[in-house]
């Protein structure tokens, strides 16, 4: 075997593992423990203020961006978001984008009210088949009201008629 | 304060728990890689001795290959969460210490030494041996926890381990030290076995004990003294060790038992005087002993001075070898890209070279670079073995994690100081890289202990169990 051959091959040799050490240090890089954050959606998620001492500033500030509607599957004036118009989480606003909106004081909840007057499991606000936002009491304690009456069935959502929970007061907005 | 709603989970950012997908595809492309690595070594071995590409090219590295994809599948099926790096690491070690090993059985004149024997294919058997272990571990040890229980009954096995070798008619005396066994023609090394069981009893005493060990001290000049009856485990740890020094005149097995207690106990009770008493009672222990011990002032000797005993051994007096000083010259011959493999003289170590001494060939022929990337191998696996105790979410699975690698790096230090002249030699194995069956099969039992414990600590967590509101809603009265 030529002097040349071998010379190449035994620093090929080192140089493969080397690379071997090196990728198993970027498998470790890659591999760091923490949390992991993707982005599911095609566009920014609004974000509502994190801040507990923002949310408790009297005005309801429109802090987000409206959410443009999604692709064509919306119908024209149809709720965007739905926004906390009074209560604790005053602000808040969620985008509306086909799923099931819960509230309550569940942990689990979209929308957690802290709210002493609502129940764990208090009320969901839906998308029926043909898109209309509907809300539901789920049982609740206090019941939920759709501008004075207190339902009793799935009902749907006019835009911006209040829906009151306790002491929170949301409605969709477009 | 509220917390805050969480905005759907459906089209927003979710954040999920400790974000570890299994990533086994990722080890499968490094096992490939471990396995072409040493086919690559083991050509280029066969082109600089023979000219030629070695014949039995295609069946040691089906071989490797075979007992890598074992070991992968099974991880994957039973392991699916575990540690990337650790099997891909041990696969490579131990597939370029095949080469090594075959490429010293290609030495004249270590094939002129009337004992010799083709070591390369033993080893393959061993080293699937040591892969079946690894799988028995994996497909029946489930939960590393149920280990808890035998916390006594191992500190049981792994003293008549450790006592196995002075037994009459069992034990071996092979060049000084006792510390093979020899059943039915074959030769164990038990104290390999009985690290793996020691740091299961350590992990399961500390664990209980820990509070007593870490809260009941007096402080006395900056440094935490342990009350006098929380000393005894310590010093029964500490007198065994000085036992197997006495007995088996090893060195290595001795120190790696006190040092890996010393660490658990340092680990469990964040204590830094345990790390000074730990460090003293061993030097005033090996100074102890090497006082009256001919053995241990024979390494001690050659560690001073080995060109002396290179002289002696030359001159032909008895008791002395020229092994330390042939191993140093292999290092510096090998400069820091190496000879080449297959084209130095490190087989000028004769005996044991493809053991104790087996990081010599590597220094010689892949010089001062090679052995760093094989040094920086080791300290990965260490490194996972720590990351796994720091990510284990039991105390159990951590002290265990911490002793096996803190083991690990204590045996890789102990070998690779003692062949480098750092410290006394003494008779252990490097893990993986040196010929040995019971080192190379105890080595990968104690992977498959840290992939199971990893792969437990990886887990995604449970969801936590929905909490019932903590407060009653309150009724609006009208």
């Amino acid at each position: 075997m030529s002097e040349l051959t071998l010379t190449v091959m035994r620093l090929g040799f080192l140089a493969v593992l080397w690379l071997f050490v090196i990728v198993a240090v970027q498998v470790i890089r890659s591999d760091l423990f923490g949390t992991r954050v993707t982005q599911r959606g095609s566009r920014r998620e609004a974000q509502r203020p994190q801040q507990a001492a923002a949310r408790q500033s009297a005005p309801p500030p429109q802090r987000q961006q409206a959410a443009p509607s999604g692709g064509g599957r919306q119908r024209r004036g149809a709720p965007t978001k739905l926004v906390v118009s009074e209560g604790i989480l005053t602000g808040t606003t969620v985008a509306l984008q086909g799923q099931t909106i819960t509230l309550g004081r569940a942990h689990d909840s979209t929308i957690v009210l802290d709210d002493d007057y609502a129940s764990s499991r208090h009320a969901r606000i839906y998308p029926d088949r043909d898109g209309q936002w509907i809300v539901e009491d789920l049982g609740s304690t206090n019941g939920t009201y759709l501008d004075r009456t207190r339902l009793t069935t799935p009902t749907p959502v006019p835009l911006g008629a209040p829906i009151r929970i306790g002491k929170t007061v949301i409605e969709l907005r477009k | 304060m509220s917390s805050t709603s969480n905005t759907s989970t459906h089209h927003t950012s979710t954040i999920g728990s400790i974000g570890t997908p299994s990533r086994r595809n990722t080890e499968l492309a490094l096992l490939v890689f471990a396995v072409l690595i040493p086919v690559f070594a083991y050509a280029n071995v066969g082109l600089a001795i023979n000219d030629s590409v070695p014949p039995g090219l295609l069946s040691y590295g089906l071989g490797l290959g075979l007992l890598a994809a074992v070991g992968h599948v099974v991880v994957r099926k039973f392991a699916p969460y575990a540690d990337p790096l650790l099997l891909p690491l041990a696969t490579l070690l131990n597939g370029i210490g095949l080469v090594a090993i075959w490429r010293l059985d290609q030495s004249k004149r270590l094939q002129a030494v009337s004992t010799f024997v083709e070591a390369a294919p033993r080893q393959l058997l061993y080293s699937a041996l040591g892969v079946g272990l690894f799988v028995v571990v994996l497909v029946f040890l489930k939960d590393h926890r149920v280990l808890q229980r035998y916390t006594y009954i191992s500190m049981v096995g792994a003293l008549i381990l450790l006592l196995l070798p002075l037994v009459p008619g069992l034990g071996l005396n092979v060049f000084g030290a006792r510390i093979w066994i020899s059943i039915a023609g074959f030769t164990i090394q038990p104290g390999e076995f009985a690290k793996i069981v020691l740091a299961i009893f350590f992990a399961g005493y500390l664990m209980v004990k820990r509070d007593a060990l870490a809260l009941a001290s007096r402080r006395f000049m900056g440094i935490y003294l342990p009350r006098g009856r929380d000393l005894g485990p310590i010093i029964v740890v500490w007198i065994i060790s000085i036992l197997i020094l006495v007995f088996e005149t090893d060195l290595g097995t001795s120190l790696l038992f006190f040092g890996m207690f010393v660490i658990m106990l340092y680990v469990a009770t964040e204590r830094t005087s345990w790390i000074v008493f730990g460090m003293l009672m061993s030097a005033a222990g090996a100074v102890g002993v090497a006082s009256f011990e001919s053995h241990v002032q024979q390494r001690v000797q050659a560690w001073l001075d080995p060109m002396h005993e290179y002289e002696l051994s030359q001159q032909g007096v008895i008791g002395h070898t020229e092994q330390s000083m042939q191993a140093l010259w292999a290092f510096g011959s090998g400069g820091t890209l190496g000879t080449g493999l297959g084209q130095g003289n490190s087989d000028l170590i004769g005996f044991a070279a493809n053991s104790d001494f087996i990081l010599a060939t590597f220094g010689e022929e892949l010089g001062l670079a090679g052995v760093m990337a094989i040094l920086l191998m080791y300290g990965l696996i260490v490194e996972r073995g720590v990351r796994t105790a720091l990510a284990a979410r039991d105390p159990f699975g951590k002290l265990l994690a911490i002793g096996l690698s803190g083991a690990f790096a204590l045996q890789v230090f102990v070998v690779a100081g003692g062949v480098m002249g750092l410290i006394p030699l003494t008779g252990m194995t490097m893990p993986f890289l040196a010929y040995g069956g019971s080192s190379v099969i105890a080595n990968w039992a104690l992977i498959g202990i840290l992939i199971r414990i990893s792969d437990t600590a990886r887990r995604p967590a449970p969801a936590p169990a929905p909490n019932p509101d903590a407060e009653m809603t309150q009724v609006v009265r009208p």
